[in-house]
């Protein structure tokens, strides 16, 4: 599963800035069919987590309304340079990361 | 006997024998309008932002594989190609070509996958993996902003001739042809949508029905299944003749690579 991060180029020192999280993810409803009538199981991302510098600065947990492949977006500050570190987990277990590192100017 | 013969008349009259020769056009040149043009602003908006657009999910693992080397007798797409956006720039608006070797039309999927078995000694790619999607929408961004290209010559005309017949063949239940909606009535309601004209500049496209990447074949597939017709699988000769016909049927200044795009 692929993610992306996308922060502006230019941060500058304690300035707020928006952030961008985009991730492959089906985010099955659970209220689908397969084509032999059967349910198909909800799989959505659970929990996910943002952390900058070891700090949260993000949580999400989402739910069946929400679109395949979810863009999040929040505001953020960051002091100095850092690796913004994205974590996420769906219905079935399975685990997703990305990373980013954060040049402040 | 009359009105039967009538009748049999109105039902061939729309059809390839009819027109005066392989290339004439039913929408005009000066009409022509890629299929953004049809889609909302919202939409547009989301094609037009490298960092909105989803399909930019498939194009980084697509840059992964690109570099990716599993070991020296099964070399990266880079170590022979280079940098996509140079070498690969324009390779994409001249699909469905006819491979030198085996003498088979191929489109863009095809030659990845021969390339692959051919040169990096690797397994082909399943159409519509994420690999496949992934690969072929990187490929293709190399060619954004140039507009299609496809030649039709004595090579080739066969293919085109074949995919211009299924063009205009009435097909399934519902008993439609392509022409019937994507040139004769582009731009008017289908339920909620606005009718494109049916330009393959897109594709691979995000496409909001699917929630996710999807080549021009299974898009092309999904108007066989809404007209009720058979199915003609995925990389098949038909479909392939059919990407032919459309991809000469794109070919204008005004219709430029927009891979990957976004659509309803």
């Amino acid at each position: 599963m692929a993610a992306r991060i996308i922060t502006p180029t230019n941060i500058k020192s304690n300035e707020p800035f928006e952030v961008r999280i985009l991730i492959q993810h089906a985010m099955e409803t659970g209220y689908r069919l397969d084509l032999m009538g059967t349910l198909i199981a909800k799989n959505v991302i659970k929990n996910l987590t943002v952390t900058y510098l070891d700090a949260v600065v993000f949580k999400a947990s989402l739910g069946t309304g929400i679109a395949a492949n979810p863009s999040l977006q929040f505001w953020m500050r960051a002091p100095q340079n850092g690796l913004l570190k994205l974590s996420w987990e769906d219905d079935l277990g399975v685990m997703g990361q990305a990373e980013k590192l954060l040049e402040v100017k | 006997m009359i009105r039967l013969l009538f009748i049999f008349v109105s039902i061939v009259c729309f059809n390839a024998s009819s027109f005066a020769n392989d290339f004439e056009r039913v929408v005009p040149p000066q009409a022509l309008r890629s299929g953004l043009t049809f889609i909302s602003e919202d939409l547009r908006s989301l094609a037009r932002s490298d960092d909105l657009n989803p399909a930019f999910l498939w194009v980084i693992q697509g840059e992964a594989l690109w570099k990716k080397t599993e070991s020296a007798e099964h070399p990266s797409c880079s170590s022979c190609h280079g940098e996509s956006n140079q070498s690969m720039r324009g390779v994409s608006t001249r699909y469905p070509q006819l491979d030198k070797q085996s003498g088979q039309l191929i489109n863009l999927e095809g030659r990845i996958n021969e390339c692959r078995t051919r040169h990096q000694k690797l397994p082909e790619l399943a159409l519509e993996s994420d690999e496949m999607l992934g690969i072929t929408a990187y490929v293709g961004m190399a060619s954004r902003g140039l507009p299609m290209n496809a030649h039709i010559d004595a090579s080739n005309i066969e293919h085109f001739r074949r995919g211009r017949e299924l063009y205009y063949t009435r097909m399934g239940q519902i008993n439609l042809a392509c022409t019937h909606c994507h040139e004769q009535n582009w731009g008017r309601k289908l339920q909620g949508e606005t009718i494109s004209q049916g330009h393959i500049n897109a594709y691979p496209a995000y496409r909001l029905e699917w929630q996710r990447m999807g080549s021009l074949h299974r898009r092309l597939r999904a108007c066989l299944s809404g007209v009720r017709a058979y199915m003609f699988p995925l990389g098949s000769s038909e479909l392939l003749d059919l990407e032919l016909f459309l991809a000469w049927r794109s070919t204008d200044p005004k219709i430029i690579v927009e891979s990957p795009g976004v659509r309803r």
